[in-house]
């Protein structure tokens, strides 16, 4: 790996000098483990740790559960009360999966608000930012599927409902719905093949994850003050750097440990406040529940989705220039989509030629109104779809486009930043600075 | 400054779940005062018996119980019956077994390992896990924060509803549909109870399922009288077990868990700032 | 100065072992939660144990239920079965072992596989000790007891084996009696 210069792995007894020469597994973990870090990493950059343990804990849980249940429309919410019921502490292993899923989506939107707060999109950390999309892509791919396993009365409506989005897709639509479930309806294909599919997807996080890790370990990690670590030699990277291990290796332990004692009461406490209690009711696809509504990650999108409906003049306009093909309620998927697209995006369309929030006046107001925009979208998506949600959830959906599309560009021009300091060190001098005395850690 | 953030978020992820549950009008439901209710709640025993003798003699002729094992009547936590008496109260009911006259199957008296026995009536839901798909409290606002306040409601719900059988109001016809329930809000309503601008003059609707207690429907063996409010919680404590088996245990394995990841997490923090000391200059 | 450091070194160090020790136990506790869970369920525990109603069983016939997947013969023996089972306990036995769960390492005597004193009770399961065919009852075979159709092994009236290509007798599992009930398991 390239990067930030420093002390690379040494093997010393002759089984190390042995491995390094077959397998060079060990020098791999030293570098790794022991890459420099910026000293000044705050707090907000613990959610990686977070998510790496939340996808650890889901795919444990998730390979223990499937030991008990059973992918069949007859059995699936029958083999779920078996696991609550009979199996040892199986009540436990499914409130920690079932709430692990929210933790997971917590600590990402947390990641991703951080990357967009702190500019660490911004090059050269594009690869990782767009590995990291694919990934929040496909955790929410994951999830969705996995909420169809319990085969509760949300699982199937909600499946009818979320591949009914793809049917809006002009032309192949309909024949696309049709191949996702496998037949015309929600049933037993369908339920066979997500459950396939959400055992596999996690294992294609863990490599992009693999790859993410890799792609920052090249690039090195960004920080608050978006200032890159000096490179020029060894000395100089040092002072601005600390080995992960054991400085982030420990705090970031340590927060997890602080999320973990909340995650703990939520699911001792109240496991089932998150979920929707029509998932406790068999399916039946003779009854509809009055009020379908997806988990909560997926609500700000899901108020997208619905925003844009047929007597908006934008819908009408491309209804009308695309002779009909993009009707409303394809506009809504495609907005839905493009709304995880424009954040894709981006590293492209931030034009300012400094990378941290922190020294940039204008765009923390812009920023912080993405954030409450994002809040507002979700507490929309909850909402029924009426007025006056209708028209507020269009209002948060154009300003969540209008952020990317053109607030960012503009700012880069428009705003005058404020003077990052030179160095890491500098920065962290600026918080703990006790004198010089500092510049070289004791051990 | 991230940790408005991080609050905020948590506060509307919160906010956002709650309002998931906002369907429909809120019901009128009375915040009863259940055992099970808190972190430190748990089921009351002999209320499960109680609850489990009014299932038994009223609800169990029209409803199911399908996912409970009769044999869980004698678990720790729950009515914790002993043997003995599990096993005559399964002999009450008769179980199909496709094992027995040469592989063609027959009906038998149930035994503890079998379950309750499943209704295959439509108009009569299962009961198994009733207390859990009927949470309630759903405000205000949508937000949710009743429920966390007052707990998960369905127990209230249920008890709410079976005390909840008035005397329909008279804008009704006689020989309107169901019974009038001031609870329930998701059954048939007469047009004539509508007023002016459409809204409907009296809570509640019309239920299909006719008034199951009427007071003094049972006589319990501890001597608790019997009246509809107290057959009501009871039974309603009884489905929330039914629903939650294993909700003592969960609530002990959440308590320790808080205790013990709280010393690992205050044994992390001064680890970590013994680390990072030489680091900021504080040694 | 030095003594200062040691001191510091000691609670440094205790702090150390102290966070390490917590979070071992924590992954310890998680650990043991996904080894049990493979532990059989309760549902498969509450089986593990059957009660059979045997107050309709006339001497000479024969029940067969079904207990953890294998059929298990309750079978009440007449006078003649008991006395001709007794009268072999000092042949020349194939399987010189009780094979009885309830009495552990014995001689194969009839005392030793009858369930109770009189002799009357005889449950075993039914799964020929050769290669795990089910014997045919009712004074099947050469000794009036049973007879594996597969490969011809005879056993007498006390289930012990005779004749034939198996080595043990069939085995007695764990009952007992209580009221009008045989407890398997």
């Amino acid at each position: 790996m390239g990067g930030i210069p420093h002390d690379h792995y040494e093997p010393k007894s002759n089984f190390e000098k042995g491995m390094a020469k077959r397998l060079p597994i060990f020098g791999l973990l030293y570098d790794t483990l022991m890459i420099p870090t910026p000293k000044n990493l705050n707090w907000m950059w613990i959610w990686g740790i977070v998510l790496t343990f939340c996808l650890a804990l889901q795919i444990i849980t998730g390979i223990v559960l499937v030991m008990h249940y059973i992918p069949h429309e007859d059995m699936a919410f029958a083999s779920v009360e078996h696991i609550m019921r009979n199996v040892n502490g199986g009540h436990m292993i499914r409130y920690f999966h079932m709430n692990g899923a929210s933790l997971f989506f917590v600590a990402v939107y947390l990641h991703i608000f951080r990357g967009l707060y702190y500019g660490s999109y911004k090059a050269p950390r594009e690869v990782t930012w767009i590995i990291g999309m694919l990934i929040y892509l496909l955790m929410m791919g994951t999830a969705f599927m996995g909420y169809v396993l319990p085969w509760g009365q949300m699982s199937f409506h909600g499946t009818a409902v979320i591949t009914g989005l793809f049917g809006a897709i002009p032309f192949v639509g309909e024949a696309l719905q049709t191949w996702l479930l496998g037949a015309s309806s929600v049933g037993q294909p369908a339920l066979n093949r997500f459950f396939s599919l959400h055992y596999l997807l996690p294992f294609v996080i863990a490599g992009l994850v693999i790859v993410h890790i890799w792609a920052f370990h090249t690039t090195g990690n960004n920080n608050p003050t978006g200032v890159e670590v000096r490179r020029t030699s060894k000395a100089e990277a040092e002072k601005d750097t600390l080995p992960f291990w054991p400085y982030f290796v420990i705090k970031d332990l340590f927060a997890l440990a602080v999320i973990l004692v909340v995650f703990m009461a939520i699911v001792g406490f109240m496991p089932n406040y998150l979920g929707h209690p029509d998932n406790y009711i068999e399916a039946n696809p003779l009854a509809t529940p009055a009020h379908i509504v997806p988990e909560w990650y997926f609500l700000p999108f899901y108020a997208i989705l619905r925003a844009f409906t047929a007597d908006v003049w934008l819908v009408m306009f491309v209804d009308f220039i695309t002779g009909g093909i993009v009707d409303a309620k394809f506009f809504g998927v495609l907005a839905m989509f493009g709304a995880i697209a424009v954040m894709a995006l981006a590293p492209w369309l931030d034009t300012s030629s400094v990378r941290s929030g922190r020294y940039r006046p204008m765009f923390k107001i812009w920023f912080w109104i993405l954030v409450a925009d994002f809040i507002f979208l979700m507490w929309l998506g909850a909402m029924p779809a009426e007025e006056p949600y209708a028209s507020l959830s269009l209002l948060g959906s154009t300003y969540w486009f209008a952020y990317f599309l053109v607030i960012l560009p503009l700012l880069g021009v428009l705003e005058k930043p404020e003077q990052p300091p030179a160095t890491i060190e500098d920065d962290f001098k600026a918080h703990y600075g006790k004198g010089d005395s500092v510049a070289t850690p004791a051990e | 400054m991230f940790k408005t953030l991080t609050t905020g978020l948590a506060l509307t992820v919160a906010l956002a779940a709650g309002g998931a549950h906002a369907a429909g009008e809120a019901p009128k439901v009375t915040d009863y005062d259940f055992s099970f209710e808190g972190p430190f709640g748990a089921y009351d025993q002999m209320q499960l018996q109680r609850g489990l003798q009014v299932y038994t003699e009223i609800c169990s002729a029209c409803h199911g119980l399908k996912f409970v094992p009769i044999r869980t009547l004698a678990d720790d936590g729950g009515p914790h019956l002993p043997e003995d008496q599990v096993r005559a109260y399964a002999e009450f009911y008769e179980v199909w077994d496709p094992t027995l006259f040469d592989g063609e199957g027959d009906f038998r008296p149930a035994v503890p390992a079998d379950h309750f026995p499943e209704v295959l009536s439509a108009n009569a839901p299962d009961l198994s896990l009733m207390a859990k798909a009927r949470a309630g409290f759903s405000g205000p606002l949508g937000s949710g924060i009743n429920q966390l306040v007052k707990g998960m409601g369905g127990a209230e719900y249920i008890a709410s509803l079976l005390a909840g059988y008035e005397d329909p109001p008279s804008c009704a016809p006689d020989d309107f549909d169901g019974s009038y329930n001031a609870v329930f809000t998701a059954g048939g309503y007469p047009v004539e109870c509508y007023d002016e601008d459409g809204k409907r003059k009296y809570p509640g609707s019309w239920i299909g399922m006719s008034q199951p207690l009427w007071g003094d429907d049972v006589e319990y063996a501890d001597g608790t009288e019997a009246t509809i409010e107290q057959a009501s919680q009871d039974v309603a404590a009884f489905l929330m077990w039914t629903a939650e088996p294993k909700l003592n245990a969960r609530k002990q394995a959440g308590f320790v868990g808080v205790i013990i990841l709280s010393l690992l997490a205050a044994l992390l923090y001064l680890t970590n700032k013994r680390i990072w000391a030489p680091v900021k200059g504080k040694d | 100065m030095a003594h200062t450091d040691e001191h510091e070194g000691t609670r440094r160090d205790f702090l150390y072992y102290a966070t390490a020790g917590t979070g071992a136990v924590v992954t310890g506790v998680a650990g043991w939660a996904l080894v049990n869970q493979m532990n059989p369920s309760a549902d498969v525990r509450a089986l593990s144990s059957i009660r059979v109603d045997i107050s309709g069983v006339e001497p000479g016939t024969q029940l067969t239920v079904l207990f953890q997947g294998k059929p298990v013969f309750i079978r009440r023996r007449t006078e003649a079965e008991i006395a001709a089972a007794r009268a072999d306990d000092d042949a020349a036995l194939q399987d010189p072992i009780a094979r009885n769960e309830n009495v552990g390492e014995a001689p194969a005597t009839d005392a030793n596989r009858a369930l109770d004193e009189d002799g009357e009770w005889l449950v075993m399961l039914g799964v020929c000790t050769h290669l795990g065919c089910v014997p045919l009852g009712d004074g099947a075979g050469d000794f009036g007891g049973w007879f594996c159709p597969c490969h011809g092994s005879h056993y007498d009236t006390a289930g012990r084996i005779r004749k034939g290509p198996a080595n043990q007798n069939l085995l007695v599992p764990t009952a007992a009696f209580d009221g009008d009930d045989l407890v398997l398991g």
